[in-house]
């Protein structure tokens, strides 16, 4: 029989509030499991004594009739995410030991919703990459797999990703700056969603490229990214750039519903050399809307193939000012000096040490883009080249479309080792996801079927800037549809 | 456009990253395939166009100009490599 720490998050809330279960014992099957699940490596600083210190807290708000919407749900934090006396490192050696002395504002918001963190979970370093190699604490292993083959659990939220598939906690947070939530959620047949810019705090989310990164749910179904996201939300004045609107009742505005509403198949979705399995799992998506009584309509993106070269000159550029920061002097690693050394020796051999080479790759390419003589030719040109592709879903919108159907990536999970010696080939992971990154827009990831050799498929729907409510709905209906329940056989 | 070593050194020393001499034709290459694939940018015409500057139209929010925070020189010194007395402790700087 299934162990409590495969409970989703709203059966486990509810279970938890008719005091059928106590958080503790909740947790400490999670514990137990992230424990036996060494083989993964998607925790990386587990956290058993704040989680049982929490779950404790928890456990005395329910008997007080307390229920705030996460109260004893254990979940797992993305490294990326500062949390106070807690190794925070963005899977960086150049963070080594650090320890933020405060709360990131997501993590302050679930714990005051009652959540539990059982730990820190794996990821690329700074969240630059694809399939969780580039961490300076090695790969995390999907727990999917094709044989006897060890797969990714895609990136940067790999770990995120493979500890809610493995049942290691209910939910856990990522961040997604060009599909980092859902190319991971994708792999590891779980739902991933990230929020319109602008509706979750990004204040004490370690920086990649600020006018992209944004945080979200990872969750085992359509609803608990619902609750969760909630959680996470709001405004918050430490962030500049997050808004002052309400956060809507995400859960109790969720019924599936999209009978009369309009959405967009993009014609430039379709891939030359794109698998089979891939196509047929978006048709299979389509029928699932129209059986929803959804009106589907054909739509163009135009400038949907610069995308990706448009965000590998926007990312970097942020990327390497963001990353100016670590230079031995304040936090994290300084490399060991030389009689003489000056203090540019310190920075340039304390970031040679600390950055991994991909990270390396991408604050040059930042660095280059930026400087004089090529700021117009690269980076401006890249800042137009993502108005015009704002404005094509602005467009589309404009014309009555409510959502947008995509797949979530163009493969299902792909062994460790096979991409990564070519950055341009693990770029290209991206390509359905980083438009909706560049415009700003909610997308959300849905398992909706297994290719041939069983692995899961995710399914793509983006929505309207702050219409995350009405998305959940279409990602609802077709999760309702998909009937997707297959879960990863246990090997590790 | 191509990047040869000399490029590729410049770029590693304005972001204060140190690559051995033998590593920059290796870099180099790297940056020419990767600038090979942003050069695809180029095919859009954006004249007219406005660079993007906010994702999300928002005005900035103002705050009132006053300290809100301050004595945690401790817990602001507590990660650095090197701290004494009150301070950062780096490289001489001035001769």
């Amino acid at each position: 029989m299934d162990g409590l720490n495969s409970l989703s998050i709203s059966e486990a809330r509810d279970r938890l509030k008719a005091g059928e279960i106590t958080s503790m014992d909740l947790t400490q099957a999670c514990l137990a499991a992230a424990e036996e699940a060494a083989a993964l490596n998607a925790v990386v600083h587990p956290t058993p004594d704040l989680a049982l210190e929490q779950a404790r807290a928890a456990d005395a708000r329910l008997a007080e009739g307390q229920t705030p919407a996460m109260c004893g749900i254990p979940v797992g934090i993305k490294d990326l995410f500062c949390t106070e006396g807690v190794p925070s490192q963005a899977a960086s050696g150049i963070l080594a030991g650090f320890k933020p002395a405060y709360e990131s504002t997501v993590t302050s918001r679930l714990f005051e919703a009652g959540a539990v963190m059982t730990g820190k979970l794996n990821m690329d370093e700074f969240a630059m990459g694809s399939s969780t190699e580039t961490s300076v604490y090695g790969s995390t292993v999907n727990p999917w797999k094709s044989g006897d083959t060890a797969l990714t659990p895609g990136g940067s939220s790999g770990g995120s990703a493979a500890a809610v598939a493995a049942d290691l906690c209910l939910g856990a947070t990522g961040t997604d700056t060009g599909g980092s939530i859902r190319q991971p959620a994708a792999f590891a047949g779980i739902t991933g969603m990230k929020p319109t810019y602008g509706r979750v705090s990004r204040w004490g989310i370690i920086a990649f490229a600020s006018s992209l990164d944004q945080a979200g749910p990872m969750t085992k179904s359509v609803r608990d990214a619902a609750i969760m996201l909630e959680a996470m939300s709001g405004h918050d004045p430490k962030d500049s750039t997050s808004a002052d609107i309400p956060v809507p009742d995400f859960e109790g505005m969720l019924t599936g519903e999209i009978r009369g509403k309009t959405v967009g198949i993009p014609k430039e979705y379709r891939m030359d050399g794109m698998p089979e399995a891939i196509d047929e799992l978006w048709a299979s998506g389509r029928s699932m809307l129209e059986d929803a009584g959804a009106i589907l309509v054909d739509i163009s993106l135009p400038h949907t193939k610069v995308a990706l070269p448009a965000y590998y000159v926007v990312a970097p550029a942020e990327a390497s000012s963001n990353l100016a920061r670590y230079d031995g002097v304040r936090y994290g690693h300084r490399a060991t000096l030389a009689q003489g050394d000056d203090i540019t020796a310190m920075y340039e051999k304390t970031r040679a040490e600390g950055f991994g080479d991909e990270v390396k790759r991408r604050v040059m390419i930042g660095t280059y883009v930026l400087s004089a003589g090529f700021y117009d030719a690269y980076y401006n040109h890249a800042r137009k080249v993502r108005a015009l592709i704002k404005k094509d879903f602005e467009d589309v919108f404009a014309d009555g479309v409510d959502a947008i159907l995509t797949p979530a990536t163009p493969s299902a999970a792909f062994p460790l080792g096979q991409k990564f010696d070519d950055p341009v080939q693990m770029y290209l992971n991206d390509v359905f996801t980083v438009t909706v990154n560049l415009a700003g827009l909610p997308g959300i990831s849905v398992p909706a079927g297994l290719d041939p050799d069983g692995l899961p498929l995710g399914l793509q729907l983006i929505g309207k800037p702050w219409e995350e409510g009405e998305l959940l709905d279409f990602a609802l209906a077709i999760e309702n549809r998909a009937g997707f329940v297959a879960k990863p056989e246990k090997w590790w | 456009m191509s990047i040869d070593h000399n490029d590729a050194r410049r770029v590693a020393n304005l972001a204060r990253i140190r690559v051995d001499d033998e590593d920059l034709p290796a870099l180099a290459s790297e940056f020419n395939a990767i600038l090979g694939f942003i050069e695809q940018l180029r095919e859009v015409d954006v004249s007219d166009v406005e660079p993007m500057t906010s994702v999300t139209p928002m005005r900035l929010k103002r705050r009132d100009d006053r300290i809100a925070g301050g004595g945690i020189a401790k817990k602001v010194l507590a990660n650095a490599p090197d701290a004494r007395e009150g301070y950062f402790v780096v490289p001489k700087v001035v001769e």
